[in-house]
């Protein structure tokens, strides 16, 4: 028993009891709030596997800036409960149990398969050379811009396409400029009209 | 179990624990007395006297303000969302407490009576039958040097959002939905500025490590701080203004203090708390304060180093927090000087302005630093 086992069991458990309060939970704020517990406690597992870098990423990305916007939609709409939109969705539940179980075959083959020996982590006090340390910024940031340069910078087009994408959507004609193109149409219009009776 | 208790973890959790609560009284006495030295700088600014009644010129103060606080009726609205309401002033002051195990006050000095007090305590453990050898000769002034120190610190900070939002939603009052919006569209806005214009000096750096990069900056006669280190000065001096602006935001301080503004808000998202919760709102608004000063101080002005420090080492600790106070006293400055903004200025001033110098900044760092570093 170490500190680190303890410390598991702990986040651990807090992470599934807030999974079950997102799903279990009427009102779309306690759901969204169970959701950060959720992602906090899973930075801390990544704290206890030595993944320092992931774990402040997950709370940087998922925590601080992703459920805030969700949180901020949720009270900017004042959503007070959840409708009643579950007749819509009743094919949905169908799917839900092979999904279930495609997963758990996911999790029972990782288990499996995986190689489970625990890496040698160094102690807090002798750190040593950082890029040969698992889980700092230095040893990612070896890894992601030297063997995977490729898929990162695929998977930095894809978020700017994503970018570019939701601003095309959100791009509203402004009203000045709709009135500018039907004057101009307009004109265009009245131009042609003028011309048909001079040639008449 | 005995394995446990003798392990050097146990070790390490005890003398991190024994470190945050001495780091944790002395932040809450240095946030006690910013509150009087606010009350006190304005008053000077404003020609009157501020308060000078309890104790010589009025310096328990701020003890009687914690026991008013504690001692005032603590009304809870009947239309509130009482769990979150009770909850939100708690999830804004812990992330801002826990942002202090990372803070270097000082470079490794040693401790008066290290020696006697190390065997003392080898001593007393061993007659309960544990084998423990501590060694207290010299000290770390911080709790753990983390490889992510910085993320870490701007992870916490961004979690502070949702006190105050959920304050302002579970309030159930108009002005506090209206103040935590506000609130939280600012800090998430000014967030990206303020996060972008420390990548300057981290290309200085090379490093997340904010014991690291305090090291990093010894050298000069203890002035080789990073806004004057060559190559990099430049962007470094740019990344400390765009810091200093977007930390004034981030911390909804004059002149960007819209979520509080008294005149259309009354007090924003804290309208409908009293009593010791709306103490925590006050002394976390402090903490954050104290949060990126320090972080000011680390990252651009060289954390403890200053003249003398390599003969003396305590006396870095007093350099830290000379730089550290003279940036709550700028805070006090500007609040007494500068007017408010107005909403939209303050969302194109962040989006247009900070945001853009702040990406220029980071292509002119690099630049320099492919070049000459």
């Amino acid at each position: 028993m170490e500190f680190a086992h303890i410390l598991f069991l702990a986040f651990a458990a807090l992470a599934v009891v807030a999974a079950f309060n997102v799903i279990l939970q009427r009102n779309p704020i306690y759901s969204a709030i169970g959701l950060i517990v959720v992602l906090c406690s899973l930075a801390t597992l990544f704290l206890t596997l030595n993944a320092q870098f992931i774990s402040a990423m997950q709370i940087i990305v998922y925590a601080g800036a992703i459920m805030v916007l969700f949180v901020f939609v949720i009270m900017l709409l004042n959503v007070r409960s959840e409708e009643a939109r579950t007749d819509k969705q009743k094919y949905l539940k169908f799917l839900a149990a092979p999904l279930f179980l495609a997963l758990l075959a996911e999790v029972i083959a990782v288990v499996r398969y995986v190689n489970l020996t625990p890496q040698p982590l160094p102690s807090a006090n002798n750190a040593g050379d950082p890029s040969t340390v698992l889980g700092t910024v230095e040893n990612i940031a070896h890894g992601m811009f030297t063997n995977y340069v490729i898929p990162f910078e695929a998977a930095s087009v894809l978020i700017l396409m994503a970018i570019v994408g939701s601003m095309l959507l959100a791009r509203r004609e402004k009203p000045e400029e709709i009135a500018r193109i039907e004057k101009a149409l307009t004109r265009q219009q009245e131009e042609e009209i003028s011309k048909e009776e001079v040639a008449a | 179990m005995s394995s446990l208790l003798n392990s050097i973890d146990l070790q390490y959790v005890i003398g991190a624990l024994v470190k945050i609560a001495i780091f944790w009284i002395f932040i809450m006495l240095v946030v006690a007395y910013t509150v009087y030295a606010e009350r006190r700088v304005l008053a000077v600014i404003q020609n009157r006297l501020g308060p000078n009644r309890v104790g010589w010129q009025g310096l328990l103060q701020p003890f009687a303000d914690l026991l008013k606080f504690i001692f005032k009726e603590d009304i809870i609205p009947l239309a509130v969302n009482k769990w979150l309401y009770i909850l939100a002033p708690i999830i804004v002051l812990i992330p801002a407490m826990m942002v202090l195990i990372v803070y270097p006050f000082g470079p490794e000095v040693p401790l008066p009576f290290g020696d006697v007090i190390s065997q003392t305590i080898n001593d007393l453990t061993a007659k309960i039958g544990l084998n423990w050898n501590v060694d207290l000769r010299t000290i770390n002034l911080y709790v753990t040097n983390m490889n992510v120190g910085l993320l870490y610190v701007f992870a916490l900070t961004s979690l502070g959002i949702y006190g105050i939002v959920v304050g302002g939603w579970a309030s159930n009052s108009k002005y506090s939905l209206l103040g935590g919006l506000r609130s939280s569209a600012q800090m998430i806005s000014y967030e990206l500025a303020l996060s972008l214009s420390v990548v300057a000096v981290l290309i200085q750096a090379g490093t997340l490590d904010l014991t690291k990069i305090v090291a990093q900056q010894s050298g000069w006669f203890g002035m080789k701080w990073n806004i004057f280190q060559p190559p990099l000065f430049l962007p470094c001096i740019i990344a400390f203004t765009i810091y200093l602006i977007s930390a004034i935001a981030e911390t909804n301080r004059v002149p960007f203090d819209l979520p509080e503004a008294e005149t259309e808000l009354v007090a924003g998202f804290h309208t409908e708390y009293s009593s010791l919760k709306f103490a925590l709102f006050f002394m976390a608004e402090y903490v954050n304060m104290m949060t990126v000063s320090v972080l000011a101080t680390t990252l651009f002005l060289g954390g403890w180093n200053g003249p003398g420090v390599e003969q003396f080492p305590w006396l870095g600790v007093f350099w830290f927090l000379a730089k550290v106070f003279f940036f709550l006293f700028l805070y006090i400055w500007l609040r007494g000087t500068l007017p408010r903004f107005r909403y939209d200025q303050l969302m194109n001033f962040g989006w247009k302005v900070l945001l853009p110098a702040a990406l220029f900044n980071i292509v002119l760092a690099s630049v320099i630093g492919v070049l000459f570093l």
